[in-house]
């Protein structure tokens, strides 16, 4: 059993929470037309990406990528910003420029991804490197899924990372699944960590459905990083158990693979060790719930509540400003 | 000009060295990033010395990761420093292509961050480079909003631009052309300057036909210049400086003058900067034209490396000549 103070693997329980609920209500949402675009969720890898998240300091930097919303709530991007840039509004932080999870916030040390998978791991090195050249004690952590690595982009960060000895984690969601592909299609390895040997960074396997494990294996790496002992890299074992994206049936997953995961619901997961270590008893979750419940419904009433941007919104912030001495 | 005698001549490569030591100088948060820049100075020694000077961090030498170390260069950005990335030779920047259009460019406009970065490019034919080592990536970039790039034809400009560049908020492009290196030299102010993002200039004040042009093309038309002004045909050349954005004013204002344009490049005829530039005319300034618009550029093969093969392709001052003789007919 690890070792997590109670309060913060309450916390820790509230944003898988966080993240299950909000999920669910932009599905809906989804399944009522008010979602024009895709809908790309995290159900059943929330503990991946709030068990690293969580185990930052505050000017610390993410990376992350679109199985990540659990990272972004801990980051402080708040529901009711979420579903508003889902739903296209000028209170989303994009303002309507990009949907879904497609945002970041330099205030809050999110890196906005691009479609273009592991793209955002060479960006992530790049922070890491201003860092060590400042002398600062700052990490990044960014995350990838298990089609990412295939990328070049991917390979690329991890060498620099390795060569330059950068202060940076890189986590992998391994879902098993990009898209339609499985892990056997991807690459002919069978953990998605081996490809990290080949740059000489330390790597190891955990269970991505279990929070504490992940939360505190991220601990470790992110503490070894800020000690300038360089970059780590750390498989997350986990399952997509819904499709790419909400459209997606994913009947190309054979059901008895979902079956097998549904046991081990990193939600459920959280509860029975919350309740083992007599943290919380099935009444104190059921506040949790409560309060989870209270805070989605007043963000979707935020967000359906704001202000569409206007057409001719389109056309701004192409270029940043210059001061005027740069200027024409 | 008394100060210019006390002077010596800088050479376009120096000016640009130049402009990163002074910057460096002037901000600690402008470092450069690139293959073989550290030690051995870069393949055509522009950053020789700097490492001694600032450091293995501030002139850090990359692994061959072009998407790699553009990404490190993006990031770097938005925590702050100013990075400028060395390309080995312009032709490389295709590895990091989507870094550069679609992180770089897309980051301000979808979420607010500024990516303050330059790209040198090492650009160009003439230098019998061969398919790999000659190109004009100009044109791949131009069609991306959110990117600016620049294209000096003189030291002068080199320095003013690269300055400018750097302390610009924008990713930026800078093609630096290899043919003009070592062949274009003045007597550069020795206080700071710097030539203003957006801006062309009228290199030469014709009053018969206007010569859009920039790059190495930009000493080529003021050669042509030189000998149809024996024919009595008046060529003012403007000089673009910035391909993206575009000075449109100034364009306009030198072909509403003259009424006959030109527009010449280096890189391939199709979809390239001469086509944009053609269009603007053909929409903004039709009733002021006298004559056809006419393009010269390269044809649209890859730039080829035997000598003969390469003269063929490259655009020639003979070119202009007679396309100038044909719009003086007008």
């Amino acid at each position: 059993m690890v070792d997590i103070p109670r309060s913060e693997f309450l916390q820790l329980y509230y944003y898988l929470l966080l993240t299950r609920t909000l999920e669910e209500r932009i599905t809906a949402l989804y399944r009522q037309g008010k979602i024009v675009g895709g809908v790309y969720t995290s159900y059943g890898m929330e503990a991946i990406s709030v068990g690293y998240a969580y185990a930052l300091q505050t000017d610390d930097i993410i990376a992350p990528f679109h199985r990540d919303m659990g990272a972004y709530l801990v980051r402080g991007i708040t529901p009711g910003e979420m579903v508003a840039q889902y739903l296209g509004k000028r209170t989303g932080p994009t303002k309507g420029k990009d949907g879904n999870v497609h945002l970041g916030d330099l205030k809050r040390g999110i890196f906005a991804f691009v479609s273009h998978l592991a793209d955002n791991l060479p960006v992530a090195t790049g922070a890491a490197l201003a860092f060590k050249i400042r002398g600062e004690s700052r990490v990044v952590a960014t995350n990838v899924g298990d089609g990412g690595t295939s990328r070049g982009d991917f390979h690329e960060a991890l060498n620099q990372a390795s060569v330059w000895k950068l202060p940076v984690v890189f986590f992998c969601c391994n879902n098993q699944y990009a898209y339609s592909t499985p892990l056997e299609n991807q690459m002919a390895i069978a953990d998605v960590v081996d490809r990290a040997k080949a740059y000489a960074i330390p790597g190891e396997i955990v269970d991505g459905n279990d929070v504490a494990q992940v939360y505190v294996t991220a601990q470790r790496a992110i503490q070894r990083a800020r000690n300038g002992e360089g970059p780590t890299f750390i498989e997350c074992k986990t399952m997509r158990v819904h499709g790419h994206s909400e459209h997606d049936s994913a009947k190309y997953v054979p059901r008895e693979l979902l079956e097998e995961w549904k046991e081990k619901d990193p939600i459920l997961k959280a509860e029975r060790m919350l309740k083992e270590l007599k943290y919380a008893d099935e009444g104190a979750l059921h506040l949790v719930q409560e309060r989870v419940d209270k805070e989605i419904q007043k963000a979707v009433d935020f967000a359906e509540k704001s202000p569409m941007p206007e057409g001719s919104e389109a056309l701004e912030g192409v270029y940043a400003e210059n001061p005027v001495e740069v200027q024409a | 000009m008394t100060l210019a005698t006390t002077q010596h001549e800088v050479t376009y490569l120096e000016a640009i060295s130049e402009a990163l030591d002074e910057e460096m100088t002037r901000d600690e948060q402008v470092f450069l990033l690139g293959e073989d820049i550290g030690p051995y100075g870069g393949a055509f020694r522009v950053t020789a010395g700097f490492q001694k000077k600032y450091g293995a961090w501030r002139v850090l030498d990359t692994p061959l990761s072009e998407s790699g170390f553009v990404g490190a260069a993006i990031g770097a950005a938005m925590m702050g420093m100013r990075p400028v990335v060395e390309m080995q030779f312009a032709d490389f920047i295709s590895c990091a292509f989507d870094q550069i259009t679609e992180m770089a460019a897309k980051n301000h406009y979808r979420w607010g961050a500024a990516v303050p970065l330059v790209i040198r490019a090492p650009y160009g034919g003439g230098v019998h480079g061969g398919p790999f080592h000659s190109a004009c990536p100009e044109a791949w970039f131009f069609h991306t909003p959110g990117l600016k790039i620049v294209a000096p034809s003189t030291a002068y400009d080199a320095k003013g631009l690269l300055k400018a560049s750097i302390r610009d908020n924008n990713p930026v492009i800078y093609l630096e052309h290899k043919f003009l290196y070592r062949r274009m030299k003045e007597v550069l102010p020795s206080e700071d300057y710097i030539v203003p993002i957006g801006k062309a200039e009228v290199k030469r004040v014709g009053s018969d036909i206007s010569l859009i042009t920039y790059g190495a093309m930009v000493p080529l038309a003021l050669e042509a210049a030189e000998l149809l002004e024996k024919e009595g045909i008046d060529l003012e050349v403007v000089d673009l400086r910035t391909l993206l954005p575009l000075d449109t004013e100034m364009i306009l204002e030198s072909v509403r003058k003259t009424s006959k344009a030109i527009v010449l490049h280096e890189d391939t005829k199709t979809g390239g900067i001469g086509a944009e530039i053609s269009a603007l005319l053909a929409e903004y300034c039709f009733g002021s034209l006298d004559g056809p618009i006419i393009r010269i550029a390269a044809p649209d093969t890859p730039v080829p490396y035997s000598p003969p093969l390469e003269e063929f392709f490259l655009p020639k001052v003979d070119d202009v000549l007679t396309a100038a003789r044909q719009l003086a007919a007008y």
